[in-house]
């Protein structure tokens, strides 16, 4: 079965003039399919305004769509009565650090989820402490959220969301909104817990470094899925990423400038390391030849 | 100037009060209020300063921190002991001078009262030192909780306190932010009369608003999608339960206040009014 799958997904919302008058209908979200297979991690990518955002709120419900249908756990997320039920199995991360940690104590933003579905007290510590554990933020516990850093922050909203016991995890773009340390605490973060805890993660952003280990990507464009793929079968396609005002990690970028100079290096380049050993080979054959 | 009200703060300490129920602590302010109003004795203050001591001893908040509080209430405080001293009349006239006059029973009344004052204030922030704002929402919530059969939404009251508290500190960083993008576009807040100050805030509060509307839209959906629904079906991390300590702090308050409405009953009459 799918963690979450999506069918001719459409999302339509009513386009406003100034007085608020209807004048007609924006699709933020036009005909997607998903499907996310338990454990995965999975990459959708796009520019501000591709509707990746909109998707990522149907996964919790947040969103109902409008056509199509969306299943997370095998559940109609359209279905009322299984509201809870869906907002449990996805839990979601949001971009903005400050506005969704609730409590004013680092523990009891944790425990707010726990609290909500109804977990005995006991029980509610255990999770709490679990969690905290789980994303390295155990020692400020008893802290309070204002005085975190960014990365730190997210990392609450992250174990407030574990501590839910969800199947699969949706980062809304974690960390758009954070400085580069920040950033690499949380992508590392949650590539531990997936090892931990085999959750499905779908990361929503905008940054290509953090989706290079993902299992698959999609890209997104005007609400359209354009792309999609493993990370290398994205990355070969420099051109047509820039197409969609997407750059590439600077290492891909590199390699594809070398290898149009007539170099002679493979399409989809995702790290240094493997740069290095290509260029490397590279120059040890030239020298052969060169002695020969 | 914000700064200087201490009322509403907490401070951090290991003590017996710090560690009671807030419930308790809610109770026996208000009890302890309601002693200062039941009597009007020399003894019967002298009985609430004791305990008043006692209980600021017990809770290690230092005592200077409580005095600073009453700096906010200065004004209303001169304010009704010049009014009560030139406007009681009754009793022999100490002093008297054109049209002001001074009788025995005004100074009396308005020593009484600024003693009343005083302890009101420092008893209330003594409570608001020793338990941490989401505690005291806690205890309001459930003490508050019968009024749910009227339909008061007592839950919901209660996490908008508490999420108010949680962005106390964001909303001030943010206007403080505001402030200087405005004066970084010549905006003038320092100079001009109040009126004009009053207006220099606008280009700050509209902003502030806007960030705020936005702020709430997110924390909502945060929280729906956190499985938040409202009060009903929820279960508590830290429920409030009643303690031996809890017990005894009840007694000793329901002690104190039946011995100063004891005062007023049977001490005889010379000795209590003055």
């Amino acid at each position: 079965m799918e963690m979450v799958q999506a069918k001719e997904l459409v999302y339509e919302y009513e386009k406003r003039d100034d007085e608020g008058n209807v004048i007609g209908m924006n699709r933020a979200v036009d005909g997607v399919d998903i499907d996310v297979k338990p454990g995965q991690f999975v990459a959708i990518l796009g520019h501000n305004g591709s509707g990746k955002s909109t998707l990522a709120k149907h996964i919790n419900a947040i969103l109902v769509p409008t056509g199509g249908t969306m299943w997370v756990n095998g559940v109609d997320t359209k279905n009322p009565d299984e509201l809870m039920h869906v907002r449990q199995s996805a839990g979601m991360v949001f971009q903005n650090p400050d506005n969704q940690i609730i409590g004013t104590v680092v523990e009891e933003d944790v425990g707010f989820g726990p609290e909500n579905l109804g977990v005995p007290t006991d029980e509610i510590w255990t999770r709490v402490e679990e969690s905290l554990k789980a994303v390295g933020m155990l020692e400020y516990r008893t802290h309070s959220p204002n005085k975190l850093s960014g990365g730190q922050k997210q990392r609450v909203a992250i174990a407030g969301v574990i501590a839910m016991e969800p199947k699969c995890i949706v980062l809304d773009e974690p960390t758009a909104m954070l400085d580069p340390n920040g950033r690499k605490e949380v992508i590392s973060t949650v590539q531990e817990l997936r090892k931990k805890k085999q959750v499905t993660v779908i990361l929503i952003t905008h940054y290509m470094e953090e989706v290079i280990d993902a299992d698959q990507v999609y890209v997104m464009d005007g609400g359209h899925i354009v792309m999609h793929g493993t990370p290398r079968e994205i990355f070969s396609q420099v051109k047509e990423l820039k197409k969609y005002r997407l750059d590439v990690p600077q290492v891909t970028m590199l390699a594809e400038e070398l290898r149009n100079r007539g170099l002679d290096i493979p399409r989809g380049i995702l790290r240094r390391e493997e740069l290095v050993r290509y260029v490397t080979e590279l120059k040890e054959k030239e020298e052969k030849s060169h002695v020969n | 100037m914000i700064r200087d009200i201490t009322i509403g703060q907490y401070y951090p300490a290991k003590s017996s009060i710090h560690r009671l129920d807030p419930r308790v602590k809610i109770v026996c302010t208000l009890l302890f209020l309601i002693s200062l109003f039941v009597q009007n004795s020399i003894l019967g203050y002298a009985i609430a300063t004791v305990f008043l001591a006692v209980v600021i001893k017990v809770s290690k908040v230092p005592l200077k921190f409580i005095v600073r509080g009453l700096k906010a209430i200065v004004i209303l405080l001169m304010f009704t002991v010049v009014m009560n001293l030139f406007l009681t009349k009754g009793g022999e006239e100490i002093f008297g001078f054109w049209i002001f006059h001074i009788s025995e029973q005004g100074l009396r009344t308005s020593v009484f009262m600024a003693v009343r004052l005083i302890y009101l204030i420092m008893g209330s922030s003594l409570m608001t030192f020793t338990t941490t704002p989401n505690s005291l929402t806690d205890g309001i919530e459930s003490l508050l909780h019968p009024l749910n059969r009227f339909h008061v939404p007592v839950h919901e009251v209660a996490m908008m306190m508490s999420i108010a508290l949680r962005f106390i500190p964001i909303l001030l960083e943010e206007t403080d932010k505001i402030m200087k993008a405005q004066i970084a576009r010549g905006a003038d807040l320092e100079s001009g009369n109040i009126i004009q100050k009053t207006k220099a805030m606008v280009p700050i509060l509209v902003p502030l608003f806007v960030s705020a509307f936005r702020r709430a839209n997110d924390l909502a959906m945060a929280m729906e999608a956190r499985c938040y629904c409202g009060g009903e079906g929820r279960t508590k991390m830290k429920p409030l339960i009643y303690k031996n300590r809890d017990y005894m702090a009840y007694t000793v308050t329901v002690v104190y206040l039946v011995l100063i409405i004891g005062i007023g009953r049977f001490v005889p009459f010379k000795l209590w009014i003055f």
